[in-house]
């Protein structure tokens, strides 16, 4: 079984993770840029940020056999905050790399209008630089949030097939179905969705458009929440073709339109013969 | 070189602040040497901003290419950044003529110890024959020592060295 996990903060997790993923089947790996779970105090803190997820981060997965690709942005949370404002005037030579291979995690957090400012203008940015869009759908007033991200979309003019629209569930699927973006669904230990319920909902809305992810981060998570939806999958009677659809066709088809993403053999430290980070 | 390449050097010899733009995506856009061949076009500072601004491969690829570059010790700096990196390509990279030519005494015998660390094959390093002094030889025993002392093998690599 392959795995592609379209949603993973692997900043957040170690190097064992990374072990338990490969045998886990995971090959392939998006990491979406979002907050700290403490507030950054300026610019150069995103920058060095944007940098590991452009440098170390995707080295350190190579080591593992996963290929580890990016999304840049500046998050909803700290979108709110005027320190971390000059981050979009930073972006567009950021979206220029070769691994970057969406524009987020963008969208709304407390769904303020400096939220809904950066949320449009990182839009255009994403417009300009050819690249498909991963939005964040809020933790709170999640309804009224997401439909207010897909008005946004519309009235921006991006194509609902360069949309993920993530973190959905039983009461926001039906309307991201509707508008034509692809749907990303967390799986989570405790919030968010668990394998039984997102395999209900693959069984009434099929399975076109749909990602599952892990969005593993430094909270309470699990990055083999992917393999447990597949295994529920064929429990339930899906079949090896429907899981391999939505955990490694899918992601493809999404992110495979920035033209960026680069599945071939894992090189880096393979060169070495490294098996582990090595410590110089 | 293909189509692409042709047309952003002929951009960045009209306007070599194209090469900003240009540089980060040559390699996805114009192949392997399309990143060398738009480095030959531009002065020390801006082969110093492009690395400051770069991901790995950009890194990478501006590393390999100065041998090639005519920039004196201009681009050390360069070199140093790479060796304070964990990425043993960056490492590699750093130890190649351009580095072997320019690095003082201290910063080379630290890179070559390195890439024992790193695993690394010092075969890779450029000019190791030329540059191996007795504290770099000290610097390997010591090594070798305190491998023995923990119990790990010796690479073969430090022990024809010794």
């Amino acid at each position: 079984m392959r795995i592609f996990d379209p949603h993973i903060h692997m900043t957040s997790r170690t190097t064992d993770d990374y072990e338990r993923m490969y045998a886990a089947g995971v090959r392939a790996v998006v990491e979406p840029a979002f907050w700290l779970g403490q507030p950054r105090t300026g610019v150069g803190s995103f920058l060095d940020y944007f940098d590991s997820l452009l440098g170390w981060e995707p080295y350190r997965a190579a080591q593992y056999g996963i290929r580890h690709h990016c999304a840049l942005a500046l998050n909803p949370k700290e979108a709110n905050d005027p320190r971390c404002a000059d981050v979009l005037t930073e972006l567009p030579r950021y979206l220029l790399k070769d691994s970057v291979v969406a524009v987020g995690e963008v969208g709304y957090d407390s769904m303020t209008p400096e939220e809904e400012r950066v949320f449009e203008a990182q839009l255009a940015l994403a417009a300009d630089a050819d690249l498909p869009v991963l939005v964040h759908t809020p933790h709170r007033d999640k309804t009224a949030g997401t439909r207010r991200t897909l008005d946004v979309v519309r009235a921006c003019g991006t194509r609902p097939e360069r949309v993920l629209v993530d973190h959905l569930n039983e009461l926001t699927v039906g309307m991201v179905a509707e508008s034509g973006c692809w749907m990303g669904f967390s799986i989570y230990p405790d919030t968010k969705m668990d394998p039984d319920r997102m395999v209900a909902i693959l069984k009434e809305y099929g399975t076109e458009r749909m990602l599952v992810n892990s969005a593993a981060d430094w909270g309470r998570s699990d990055p083999l929440k992917t393999r447990q939806v597949a295994d529920a999958m064929l429990a339930s009677g899906f079949t090896a073709d429907d899981v391999d659809r939505v955990l490694w066709h899918n992601p493809i088809g999404f992110y495979g339109q920035s033209g960026r993403l680069d599945l071939g053999e894992v090189s880096a430290g393979a060169e070495y013969a490294g098996n582990t980070i090595r410590r110089g | 070189m293909n189509e692409w390449t042709a047309q952003a050097l002929r951009q960045v010899r009209e306007d070599p602040e194209a090469v900003h733009r240009l540089f980060p995506r040559a390699e996805r856009l114009g192949g392997p040497d399309a990143r060398a061949a738009l480095l030959a076009l531009v002065d020390a500072g801006a082969v110093a901003a492009l690395y400051r601004d770069g991901d790995a491969g950009e890194r990478l690829a501006i590393l390999r290419a100065l041998p090639g570059l005519d920039l004196g010790p201009a681009a050390l700096p360069l070199v140093e950044d790479a060796l304070r990196t964990n990425d043993a390509r960056l490492v590699a990279a750093a130890l190649g003529p351009y580095g072997s030519r320019w690095l003082d005494d201290h910063a080379f015998r630290h890179g070559v110890l390195k890439c024992v660390f790193m695993s690394i094959p010092l075969a890779s390093v450029d000019g190791l024959d030329r540059r191996f002094d007795a504290e770099l030889a000290r610097m390997l025993a010591d090594h070798a020592a305190e491998r023995r002392a923990a119990g790990r093998e010796v690479p073969q690599d430090v022990l024809e060295r010794l």
